[in-house]
């Protein structure tokens, strides 16, 4: 029997019930591996239920540091007899079994190619307890001290991670503490050996954290000063409004009043949602909402009104499978589109893309300054994949010095000063105008808010040379945001010259594509890439496509949405793209990409020797 | 409409009030609605009853929906910010607005189209959260600006000027206030300005979600016979339960209880709001009795405006998100952001 054999690089999948309360012995896995100071990622695969469907949890291990998912599995943990089959049949070759083995299992279900590592885990709990929900619990922690010893993870370090879990109710670390040791004695005694994986320790981790996506988002918009959040619940951005939540209750609370310096609005919808956002931000708060695919659907009219009245407006989306109700307890990048163009007429709007919980944090938190800037919304383009898994990234950091840009607001002084005040007046030459906050000023600078056409002085206007001018305004403002937004990150293969083809890509694709990269260029095949941040596109996403015939496009999505935008708005020639689409749900894997891109590679060079 | 601005000469002998601001102080552009139109009295009693309440018109914030209804507060408060949204979401807008600045007053005017069909839900949502606001519906029946469709408080039965009949029962915005928790709700008619001002007044002076609908007919599609919102109409069924007056604060405030007669009740602005009962059998303080009574006298085809219910001691959405006195819109970095001594903590606790 061939036995897959590693130190620190393999991937460890748990099917599991949802509802049986695996997610946190499952964490506690990860990041004991973590506290061993080797790298992992995890990945949540959960369905749309609370109770009874499947659930699936991945950890990737690598030593050196791939954070995205690798594809295939090594250590399979069959914890659910709906999903055996196909759990089963998607080990890899040489990889291992680890069952409960209480109850016999045909032989016709196994395979032959793969190490079976048996294990009565019902047993053992039944003996031990007799409660139920004990029973379904501790056979959690009794798998998981099990897989240390399989994998030879230091129980010191489990121990500890259950302490820090259970502080406040010391009770409860007794008796997990027991079940732990349970799991790990039976191991030694009965499964020694059996397993070629092994986890080292390392020094790989450094001072990374371990942080999932929405709540570094809520985070972020802390920092960024939001004061109001208005929401409706939605898989998979409910947890940004929570962790907004919990954050501010932290960090917002007035230690002499006990009273909040925030608010938060569970909405009745998501257009109440973004209609409280507008209504706050017009009134001089910084406010935001959390979304995902349906949500941006039902805001798109206020979304207009935003970009038409020019009324700043934070929109995290967390995307999720779509059309319609799609997928939504699955990942996809597949709101580019309908997030750039939102609602009727003639918009743009500003779409910010972080790679991970960090790059999240930081642009939830420059968001505010971007639309309170260009007086527009602003969308977080994030994801299932960065929002609801535990990512590791370097610490988040905040520079002191910093300061809010609120904006061009005008105030009481400069009216009473006599400025002149046209709240669509073109005074700076960056077409953004000046606006000025209800309550400001007894009898200078007040204004009519309206979705209608207005002159640049706020008065109702249905001349089209008055129209247009406001239109080509707003166009010259989106020129203006591209200079204002992150630039994209460019990387070069060769100290000396370019490569012949180039790959862009953007967002929770980043940890993949670095992988693949370097398996690519181990291959002999280099490629330098472009990592898009933000829409409109900089100057230099143009100038970087320009220079290379041909550019893969990863992008997880059906439609090639990138594709269509960089098409649309840089005027390149479709034809130059080549597009890697993803689009299954499951969060794009280094395989997937390293075969796409060396299948057309391939397929080129034998196209070119014909 | 006219399309004649007024002068701007200014009378020396024209009333101010304590502000030294003047009746004109509190009007805005020139009306673009049709002459006769129910709305503009409505916004005239707004503008006085400011005046009367020595408001400060940049203290005001009028949000407004879609509609014929939704373009006043342009007519009205011309030194105020305003906001016409989008149809049938000034609900949402304006609490927004309101938890962004509690100082402000917010000043929410929306019609029947804009928040009993479209807007229904905003309109529900946003009483029920408790939102300090005086909020107006002008509620005609009908769809104006498109030219005479019923709304959804069109009574069952009443006629379209083309013709038309409405089988549909009609939605009671007042009832539906009242029992979503709306903590002053008032009814009056556009005709009635002696009954409106001094309503909208209280309305004003009211720290909690108030809401007033008015009747106010359309002069053009919904003014004749067989309408149950024209002028004829709601003259011979409007029955009034009391009649309002609010006085200026003064030292000592008396309450008096005798039904039928008078009682003063002390408002939080520190005025007093004296309620003269026209109904004996009535009682604004009284939830319950008050949504019996509607239904009762609605059975009768009988229309009851006046004050319909005060909650003498309400509680606003801010009370209940529990949020610094301070606006806020007001608040600076310093005492937003954690710096990078809080992400210290965060970063520590995540490895």
């Amino acid at each position: 029997m061939p036995q897959v054999k590693s130190v620190n690089d393999f991937v460890v999948k748990f099917a599991n019930v949802n509802g049986s309360g695996s997610a946190s012995a499952n964490e506690m896995f990860a990041r004991s591996i973590l506290r061993m100071g080797v790298p992992v990622t995890s990945r949540n695969i959960f369905p749309s239920n609370i109770q009874g469907l499947p659930t699936w949890y991945e950890v990737r291990v690598s030593g050196h540091g791939w954070l995205g998912r690798r594809g295939g599995v090594d250590l399979m943990v069959a914890m659910n007899p709906q999903t055996w089959d196909k759990d089963v049949a998607s080990i890899d070759a040489g990889g291992y079994l680890f069952y409960d083995s209480s109850r016999p299992v045909p032989p016709s279900k196994f395979r032959d190619d793969i190490n079976i590592v048996r294990m009565p885990l019902t047993e053992i709990c039944n003996a031990r307890y007799s409660d139920p929900r004990q029973r379904q619990l501790f056979k959690n922690i009794i798998y998981i001290g099990a897989l240390a010893q399989l994998l030879g993870i230091e129980l010191g370090v489990l121990e500890k991670l259950i302490g820090e879990q259970y502080k406040g109710k010391d009770a409860l670390i007794a008796p997990n503490h027991q079940a732990l040791h349970m799991g790990h004695g039976y191991a030694h005694d009965n499964l020694s050996n059996l397993c070629g994986l092994r986890i080292e320790r390392a020094n790989e981790v450094g001072t990374r954290i371990f942080v999932s996506g929405n709540d570094a988002a809520g985070l972020g918009c802390v920092y960024g000063g939001a004061t109001v959040a208005a929401w409706y619940p939605i898989t998979p951005s409910t947890s940004v409004a929570e962790a907004f939540g919990k954050h501010c209750r932290k960090y917002r609370v007035d230690a002499d009043t006990a009273k909040n310096k925030f608010a938060i609005v569970q909405s009745e919808d998501e257009i109440s949602a973004i209609g409280t956002v507008i209504g706050a931000c017009w009134n001089g708060a910084r406010a935001f909402t959390a979304t995902s695919g349906p949500g941006i659907s039902l805001m798109q009219e206020f979304l207009g009104l935003a970009y038409f009245a020019e009324i700043p407006a934070v929109i995290i989306d967390v995307q999720r499978g779509g059309p319609s109700t799609g997928m939504p307890t699955r990942t996809q990048q597949a709101d580019l589109l309908i997030c750039a163009y939102a609602s009727h007429g003639d918009t743009k709007h500003v779409l910010l893309l972080p790679e991970d919980p960090r790059e999240l944090f930081e642009f939830c938190a420059q968001s505010f300054d971007l639309a309170e800037r260009l007086q527009t919304p602003v969308f977080v383009l994030e994801d299932l994949d960065i929002g609801m898994n535990d990512w590791l990234c370097e610490p988040f950091q905040w520079d002191d010095s910093r300061t809010y840009d609120r904006g061009k607001v005008m105030t009481a002084e400069e009216l009473e000063a006599g400025k002149t005040f046209g709240r669509y007046l073109d005074v700076d030459g960056d077409a953004i105008p000046y606006r000025t906050l209800p309550g400001t000023h007894p009898t200078k600078g007040a204004y009519f808010t309206r979705g209608s056409s207005r002159d640049r002085f706020a008065k109702y206007s249905e001349e089209g040379p008055v129209y247009q001018d406001n239109m080509q305004r707003l166009l010259r403002k989106f020129d203006t945001a591209r200079s204002l937004v992150p630039a994209p990150v460019i990387t070069h293969a060769r100290a000396d010259g370019k490569t012949r083809h180039a790959a862009i890509y953007f967002g929770s694709t980043a940890p993949a594509m670095r992988e693949a990269l370097a398996a690519l260029k181990a291959d002999g095949v280099e490629l330098d890439t472009m990592r898009l941040r933000a829409f409109p596109f900089p100057e230099s996403v143009t100038d970087f496509i320009n220079a290379y015939d041909q550019i893969f496009l990863v992008e997880q999505n059906r439609d090639a949405q990138m594709r269509s935008l960089l098409v649309n708005e840089c005027g390149i020639d479709p034809a130059r793209f080549v597009s890697v689409l993803h689009f299954d749900g499951t969060p794009i894997t280094a395989r997937f990409i390293i075969a796409a891109i060396a299948e057309r590679l391939s397929l080129s060079s034998q196209e070119a020797a014909e | 409409m006219t399309y004649i601005a007024k002068p701007k000469l200014r009378h020396p002998g024209i009333p101010v009030n304590r502000l030294g601001f003047t009746h004109r102080d509190y009007e805005g552009s020139i009306s673009t609605l049709c002459a006769g139109c129910g709305h503009d009295s409505i916004s005239f009693a707004l503008i006085q009853a400011c005046f009367e309440l020595n408001i400060e018109p940049h203290r005001v914030a009028k949000l407004s929906g879609i509609g014929c209804s939704s373009k006043t507060p342009d007519y009205l408060l011309g030194q105020s910010h305003g906001f016409n949204s989008v149809h049938g979401r000034m609900p949402s807008v304006l609490t927004g607005a309101n938890l962004a600045n509690r100082e402000l007053m917010y000043l929410g005017i929306s019609g029947d189209g804009d928040s009993a069909s479209i807007g229904l839900g905003q309109f529900i949502h946003c009483v029920r959260r408790g939102v300090n606001m005086v909020y107006i519906t002008e509620n005609n029946g009908v769809y104006g600006l498109t030219k005479g469709q019923f709304s959804a408080t069109a009574d069952r039965g009443s006629k379209s000027k083309a013709g038309g009949f409405n089988a549909d029962s009609p939605l009671d915005l007042v009832s539906m206030a009242l029992m979503v928790g709306a903590t002053f709700v008032g009814r009056s008619f556009s005709g009635d300005k002696a009954q409106m001002v001094p309503l909208i007044m209280a309305a004003m002076s009211h720290p909690g979600p108030a809401f007033i609908d008015i009747v106010s007919p359309c002069v053009a599609f919904n003014n004749h016979a067989g309408s149950t919102k024209a002028y004829d109409f709601v003259r011979a069924h409007n029955e009034a339960v009391n009649r309002l007056d609010i006085m200026e604060p003064r030292e000592a405030i008396k309450v008096e209880y005798a039904p039928g007669t008078t009682e003063e009740v002390a408002l939080h602005d520190g005025s007093t709001l004296k309620l003269a009962k026209l109904a004996a059998d009535y009682d604004p303080f009284d939830k319950v009795g008050a949504l019996n009574y509607l239904q009762a006298r609605a059975a009768e085809g009988e229309l009851v405006t006046g004050l319909i219910y005060m909650d003498s001691a309400p509680k606003d959405m801010h009370a209940n998100l529990n949020t610094v006195a301070a606006p806020l819109n007001r608040l600076s970095k310093a005492e937003l952001c954690p710096g990078s001594k809080g992400l210290d903590a965060f970063n520590a606790s995540h490895r």
